[in-house]
């Protein structure tokens, strides 16, 4: 078994906000970063997959392949983007970067070849602050 | 006259949008490209404050550290650090929040609460790979 890692990076802005609760109580939970008016971070995402060299490439998968669906499925839709409001796969979810690191998995899942297995999304909201995912 | 530089890293994390009023949204798009995205975007910002003298010969510092870690926190952070550069912060109010134009904003800033005998200059990270210093 080789695990086989591409890193990614994209940049949003984003507010963690529930709509079911008032204002006090989404400063009181969420404190500066219930901002009205959005912030923002640089996130850096690592995308590992696992499973046996093919005998024929030597490779897993084309990691220039990888690379691709990655940024069709994930970059474009949310580099320099407003997370909260212009990504479908987070509409109406909480735009934590637990919730966003799930949905980079469900995005991924459903594009990579049956024969590819996703191990970990591995995402930095900063330098300091990442979550992974290991699909359950 | 044996000049040593010192050196403070703060960071803060924003959003903000690329955008000039006087252009329309196809010229702003143009000229500026996905920065430009109506709903902003955002970035953790890393600045690095660099002030140069002689150490003093009583103490051995330039500048004592902590001072300057208070100013830039009470100057910079608390200013800019999970807020929307363009809507919450009256500098950018009409001043295009550029990493260029964030790094002279801030040297202003901190310009004023540090002794005029030091030298200063600030180098601003958008991303990793984005930086800019100024004075150049």
């Amino acid at each position: 078994m080789v695990y086989l890692t591409r890193l990614e990076h994209f940049n949003a802005a984003h507010r963690l906000f529930n709509p079911g609760w008032s204002k006090e109580q989404n400063e009181t939970v969420f404190g500066k970063c219930a901002n009205e008016n959005w912030h923002g971070h640089n996130y850096d995402l690592y995308v590992t997959i696992k499973g046996d060299p093919d005998p024929d490439t030597g490779f897993l998968f084309d990691v220039k392949r990888l690379s691709e669906i990655i940024k069709e499925q994930v970059i474009e839709k949310v580099d320099h983007k407003n997370l909260n409001l212009d990504v479908d796969f987070l509409q109406g979810k909480m735009c934590s970067t637990e919730n966003l690191a799930i949905g980079i998995w469900q995005q991924l899942q459903e594009h990579l070849p049956p024969s590819v297995a996703l191990h970990c999304i591995k995402l930095y909201e900063t330098p300091r602050i990442y979550v992974e995912y290991f699909g359950s | 006259m044996k000049k040593v530089a010192v050196f403070r890293k703060e960071h803060f994390n924003a959003a903000h949008r690329i955008f000039n009023p006087a252009w329309d949204d196809k010229k702003n798009f143009e000229v500026f490209g996905k920065c430009s995205n109506p709903h902003y975007h955002g970035h953790n910002y890393e600045l690095i404050v660099k002030v140069v003298g002689e150490p003093d010969p009583e103490t051995g510092y330039v500048m004592d550290m902590k001072v300057l870690s208070v100013i830039v926190r009470e100057e910079v952070v608390e200013r800019f650090d999970h807020k929307n550069l363009n809507l919450d912060t009256k500098e950018f109010g009409s001043l295009n929040p550029t990493a260029e134009h964030i790094a002279m904003v801030i040297y202003e800033l901190l310009r004023a609460r540090i002794d005029q005998r030091l030298d200063l200059q600030v180098r601003l990270h958008e991303t990793e790979r984005n930086f800019v210093e100024y004075p150049a």
